[in-house]
């Protein structure tokens, strides 16, 4: 908190951007990550606080499919009505942290800070979530597996901010789920976690979306092991250790080894297919 | 578009139905606001970064952490907090939590109820997976969460509130703590809540190295450019002896370092000036140089060759070595029928006490008073004394609560600090540590690196035992000693070892300072032991509960270090968990049974433990006396740090008085107040404090029947200004009001110390190390699952021998908290320096870890404790986690040699076994 300090919060996503466009500043929402960068009592540099634009709050089912608009909390997403595609983003929403953490923390902004243990993200990829960004100067949409390039890396530019995530309708059939591996019950950055949504017609697998997290520098999808499953009743034992530690690039940290993350993830990948209650479109 | 400066806002708050407004900056934390600007003080701080709860409060009604709640976000809603919530469900929960006993140091309680309020408006009579859902997000160190469970349940439906007992009855009831209802409603003062107006903040310049040589540049001239910074202190500006420890020989910390720096966080500066100038520095502008040397981290790296020497007198980087032997340990081995060996490794582990380090401190005429968190006031003020050069009159230490302790707040950390503040500046100054700052400099449980093996008899009898143990004792010396001592004493386990040797080394490194943490080095050694202990049940074909008993210690038995045992109570705990054992065995083969991916298993282990120092005079002195106007006070000068001794104290003077509980005032600690009761540590209160009172009183007693020229009492009572005592009909009354009090203020007093028995030990470690042992047994039921390598505890017995129980409540309350420490040690907690330096890479077990517990409390009397009674606080956490490693093992029959048991390593295991 020096005298230069600023801390700004319009009311309108116009004025926001245009913030924005004057240079470098932090956009801050539920300030569950950004407060914790910090060991002092009031968050210093330049604030962007976007929790005053009414737009910008709550969850939107239209035609084109689902709109969590960027301050959007885990409560109120766990509170929505929404299709079974989003059981696994629900589930993880309620593994954020605990009770204190999912009134505050949004989804946008665990997206924007980019850990690989952010728990939205493998739910969000098995839904093909889209990422609308905005500046001053224009409007976008970003493929989630191209927003995050890193750990901590997006593709937002300095002008820009995350205005909702956007889940097309076609990802909202059929049935998520959600499991989160760590060294205690809550509280509790994972060692993994993997997310699935299935499609099943006709007995058989038409849709296999999968997601793992912790287990890379990014949470990646597995579109081979993805289309192992296609054309066949779902069998989690499909699921292999082989192709699952082939499609994950994960670390030794203090959390766990790195090969019992790929295992891990394997493991917990075919669990997470042995909990769908997977019933055929009507 | 609002744009604001980050200074001078105003937002409005609804708080207890008024409108409070306050000029603040917007992205100040909603914490600061309410604590400081509102004096809202039941909001604590335990984290600044929403990982430990303490600072929950309901916004609009529902639970956030007030710490990452940019103020701004909270204008114009409504913030409750503990003391400004509604009144009946409030008062509800304050009721529960009392009758329950589920607030120990009360630090985390004020979080705790308001996340609990949440859940009662909408689920009045929730069940347990309902609350643990709702409270999951504020940690708690002392109580093990299940009395917060029961409390939460049963808040809307209460049950009476027992009577407080009569005179002499006070000893083995379940009385509430008797300070709880300042840790209930709010008003408990910790270490930060309090400082005197216009104090100046303190902020230490900390060691980004492990090891490292500085210098200064102009320091003057940076403290001069910043308006607001009053002064800049470092070594140069101390008068005293710039080294402090608990142990005076071997004391070698500085307060703040010279020239070289030893660990990651070691202060080397102070910066002094006002809060609003202070607290938002950037301290990485500070003009100091640094020049990083090599270091050490663990204790291989401190014993090899050419590792870099920590101190200069301490050759081979060895602190200390610690020997216990008798016998002819290695012949007995030779011929043993049966022999195991075992190497083990334990972690750094941090105590993480919610409350971080605080304190403040400020002159009374020409005496320095520094109020903080604490376990040992009289050791503060000698280990502080020296460092500022003053004499003993001239300082006072008023313990602030302690919101948690463990062992760690038995060294002074800024104690010393602010008092070099306060004598600079000459004025008052307060001084908060981060949670960071908390992890880097505080204490932290010995790594250990174990080898053991030992020797039975073809009938499964111990005839021998070899132990050696390296331990990381860190930078300074701080209680490495102690655990170097206290290891080998204790490594056999409450067995008969008649052939014995036990050896010890304390290994400077570069890594955080190892001190005092519940059980001193024992819970790791007891880990080495328990383990091989089940391999030998094994190996002598014999049940695992049925070896722990053919072996057990029992009365006459001679320890290893010669001392003959009395009032052994192992056997008694080890028979109580007999029936648990048996039927436990019975479900888990049954679930086994038609479980292949998850597999069920027990483990059990005992514990002995010394109460009181090792070999070393460890008195208490209490002063009980009575006023002319009738009010008896109790100077009780044995900090409770949530352990409660201000009642366990309280109830044994008032039954050695014969007086009723509810007619002594406690006074204390407080070092101008109170005589010396030592440390809260080594289990020593309820014994040795104990004891004090149990004498006190029965001199107390004694001088009021010598006033009332009765040979005995029926009854005491003492009511405005008279003492009435009745005995045999007849009834004595004194006015006290025209007795003559004495120097300090009291017309009939009593102080008597106590200091236990005991003799040093040779050099084979044979002596008298403790005049009192406890013991216990605990059995653990665990669910491991066998692809992913985590285990569930899913049930814990423990069965104590406490001698005589004095407060069941909070006996239980001790058992069930130590599990839970025991739990972590076991599972889930290892400090990394530079790592783990926060509580969300850091774990400790949540509310959702702890399994239910059943507590046996036996009773077998010591006739050296006060009332038969025994120590109890760091036995509690001995056996947990080597009970629930041999669950894990009986359970997937992976053999862990490493604590934690991550999932990863045990997995590695459970492939290790198959092999």
């Amino acid at each position: 908190m020096t005298d230069t300090a600023h801390y700004h919060r319009p009311d309108t996503l116009e004025a926001a951007l245009a913030r924005l466009a004057q240079g470098d500043c932090r956009i801050a929402a539920g300030c569950t990550d950004l407060f914790p960068t910090t060991q002092h009592k009031a968050l210093g540099g330049s604030v962007l606080d976007i929790t005053a634009i009414g737009a910008l709050r709550g969850i939107i089912r239209a035609g084109a499919g689902l709109r969590i608009g960027a301050a959007t909390t885990w409560s109120d997403l766990i509170r929505a009505d929404l299709p079974p595609a989003c059981d696994g983003l629900k589930l993880a929403a309620r593994e954020v942290g605990a009770k204190q953490i999912q009134n505050r923390g949004t989804i946008a902004g665990n997206l924007c800070n980019a850990s690989p243990a952010a728990d939205g993200v493998p739910p969000l990829l098995t839904l093909d979530a889209v990422v609308e960004v905005a500046s001053a100067r224009s409007t976008r949409s970003i493929a989630l597996t191209e927003f995050i390039t890193g750990p901590r890396q997006t593709a937002l530019g300095p002008d820009e901010m995350v205005t909702a995530v956007l889940i097309p309708e076609a990802a909202l059939a059929g049935q998520g789920h959600f499991l989160k591996l760590g060294a205690r019950q809550y509280l509790v950055i994972s060692i993994a976690m993997t997310a699935a949504r299935i499609v099943l017609q006709d007995g058989v697998v038409v849709q296999a979306a999968l997601a793992v997290g912790s287990c890379g520098p990014v949470a990646t999808r597995l579109p081979e092991v993805e289309a192992a499953l296609i054309g066949k009743p779902l069998d989690p034992a499909a699921i292999t250790d082989s192709a699952v530690t082939a499609a994950l690039r994960p670390m030794d940290d203090m959390r766990a080894t790195a090969g019992y993350r790929s295992t891990g993830a394997a493991e917990l990948l075919r669990r997470t297919l042995a909990a769908l209650q997977l019933e055929e479109p009507a | 578009m609002n744009i604001h400066t980050a200074k001078g806002q105003k937002i409005t708050l609804t708080i207890g139905g008024t409108s409070r407004s306050i000029d603040t900056a917007p992205g100040r934390r909603l914490s600061e606001v309410l604590r400081e600007d509102l004096n809202l003080k039941s909001v604590k701080i335990g984290c600044d970064a929403g990982d430990c709860g303490a600072c929950t409060v309901l916004i609009d009604g529902r639970q956030e952490c007030a710490c990452l709640v940019p103020a701004v976000q909270a204008d114009g809603r409504t913030v409750e907090t503990l003391e400004t919530a509604e009144q009946e469900l409030r008062a509800q929960l304050q009721q529960a939590f009392l009758a329950k006993g589920a607030a120990q140091c009360g630090i985390c309680t004020p979080g705790l109820m308001m996340a609990a309020m949440e859940l009662l408006r909408d689920t009045p009579t929730p069940d347990e997976s309902q609350v643990e859902d709702a409270l999951a997000g504020v940690l708690c160190r002392c109580t093990g969460y299940r009395k917060i469970i029961a409390a939460v349940m049963a808040a809307t439906t209460p049950a009476q509130m027992q009577d407080m007992p009569q005179a002499g009855a006070a000893v083995g009831r379940a009385i509430p703590r008797l300070d709880g209802a300042r840790k209930v409603d709010g008003t408990e003062i910790f270490g930060a809540d309090y400082a005197p107006e216009g104090a100046l903040l303190v902020r230490a310049v900390r060691s980004p190295h492990y090891h490292a040589g500085f210098s200064f540049g102009d320091t003057e001239r940076w403290a001069a450019a910043i308006p607001g910074v009053a002064c800049v202190i470092t070594a140069a500006d101390i008068r005293g002896e710039n080294r402090y420890g608990v142990i005076p020989p071997l004391a070698d910390q500085p307060a703040l370092a010279e020239d070289f720096a030893r660990y990651r966080g070691e202060a080397v500066a102070l910066v002094v000036g006002t809060p609003e100038a202070v607290e938002p520095l950037d301290l990485s502008s500070f003009p100091v140089t640094w020049s990083p040397l090599p270091h050490t981290l663990t204790e291989a790296e401190g014993m090899a060759v050419n590792a870099p020497q920590l101190h200069g007198d301490r050759p081979e980087n060895t602190l200390i070595r610690g020997r216990v032997a008798c016998g002819a340990p290695d012949a007995a081995l030779a011929e043993a029928a049966h022999v195991v060996t075992g190497h083990f490794e334990t972690s750094y582990v941090e105590h993480a006490y919610i409350e971080p380090e605080a304190g403040a401190a400020w002159l009374e005429g020409d005496t320095l008073v520094i109020q903080a968190c604490t376990q040992a006031p009289v050791m503060d003020l000698e280990d502080t004394a020296r460092v500022l050069g003053l004499p003993h009159d001239r300082l006072r230490i008023i313990p602030a609560a302690a919101g948690g302790g463990f062992g760690s707040k038995l060294d002074v950390t800024l104690q010393p600090l602010l008092g070099l503040a306060v004598l600079k500046t000459g004025k008052p100054c307060r001084m908060v540590f981060s949670r960071t700052e908390s992890m880097q400099a505080s204490t932290k449980r010995h790594p250990g690196t174990m080898e053991a093996r030992i020797g039975a008899d073809a009938e499964g009898r111990i005839t021998a035992m070899t132990f050696h143990g390296d331990f990381n004792t860190g930078a300074y010396a701080s209680w490495g000693p102690t655990v170097a001592t206290r290891v080998p004493v204790h490594a056999s386990g409450p067995y008969l070892t008649p052939n014995y040797r036990a050896t010890s080394r304390a290994v400077h490194t570069h890594g955080p300072t190892s001190g005092a943490f519940r059980g001193f080095g024992v819970p790791q050694a007891a880990i080495t032991q328990e383990m091989l202990y089940d391999e030998l049940a094994q190996a002598c074909g014999m049940d695992r509960l049925a070896f722990r008993l053919r072996n057990a210690l029992r009365d006459g038995d001679k320890s290893p270090c010669g001392q003959v045992m009395q009032s052994v109570g192992l056997v008694e705990c080890l028979e109580a968990l007999q029936p648990h054992w048996e039927s436990a065995q019975r479900a888990v083969a049954a679930f086994n049974a038609a479980s292949d991916t998850r597999k069920r298993g027990i483990g059990i282990a005992s514990c002995w433990y010394g109460c009181g120092n090792t070999g070393l005079p460890n008195p208490s002195t209490i002063r009980i006396g009575i006023t002319a106007e009738g009010r008896l006070k109790l100077h009780q000068g044995a900090t409770d740090i949530g352990q409660g001794s201000n009642t366990v104290i309280t109830q044994i003077a008032a039954d050695a008085i014969g007086i009723a509980i509810g007619a002594i005032d406690i006074i204390g600690p407080d070092t101008a107040l109170t005589p010396d009761c030592g440390k809260t540590s080594a289990s020593r209160q309820t014994f040795i404090t104990g004891r004090a009172a149990e004498a006190a009183g029965r001199s107390l007693r004694a001088a009021i029947l010598r006033q009332t020229n009765l040979a005995e009492a029926e009854q005491i009572t003492l009511r405005d200004g008279r003492l009435t005592v009745t005995q045999g009909g007849q009834t004595r009354e004194i006015g006290l009001s025209d007795m003559v009090p004495d120097a300090h203020g009291y017309v009939i007093a009593a102080e008597e110390t106590y200091d236990p028995p005991t003799t040093g030990l040779d050099a084979d470690g044979q002596g008298t190390p403790y005049a009192l042992y406890g013991y216990g047994a605990q059995m653990a039921e665990v669910e491991v699952d066998m692809a992913l390598g985590t285990t569930k505890v899913r049930h814990i017995v423990a069965a104590h021998d406490v001698g005589r129980v004095i407060n069941p409540l909070l006996a239980e309350g001790q058992i069930e908290g130590g599990i839970a420490q025991g739990l972590g040690l076991a599972l889930m907690e290892e400090y990394l320096p530079g790592q783990t330096e926060n509580l969300h890479n850091y774990l400790i077990p949540t509310i959702g870890d702890m399994p239910p517990v059943t507590s046996i409390l036996i009773e077998k009397p010591d006739p050296e404790g006060p009332m038969g009674a025994k120590g109890l606080g760091e036995h509690v956490l001995i056996p947990t986690a080597p009970a629930i490693l041999n669950a894990i093992r009986d359970a997937s029959g992976a053999k862990i040699t490493k604590v934690p048991a991550l999932p990863h390593r045990v997995l590695a295991a459970i492939k290790a076994s198959r092999q």
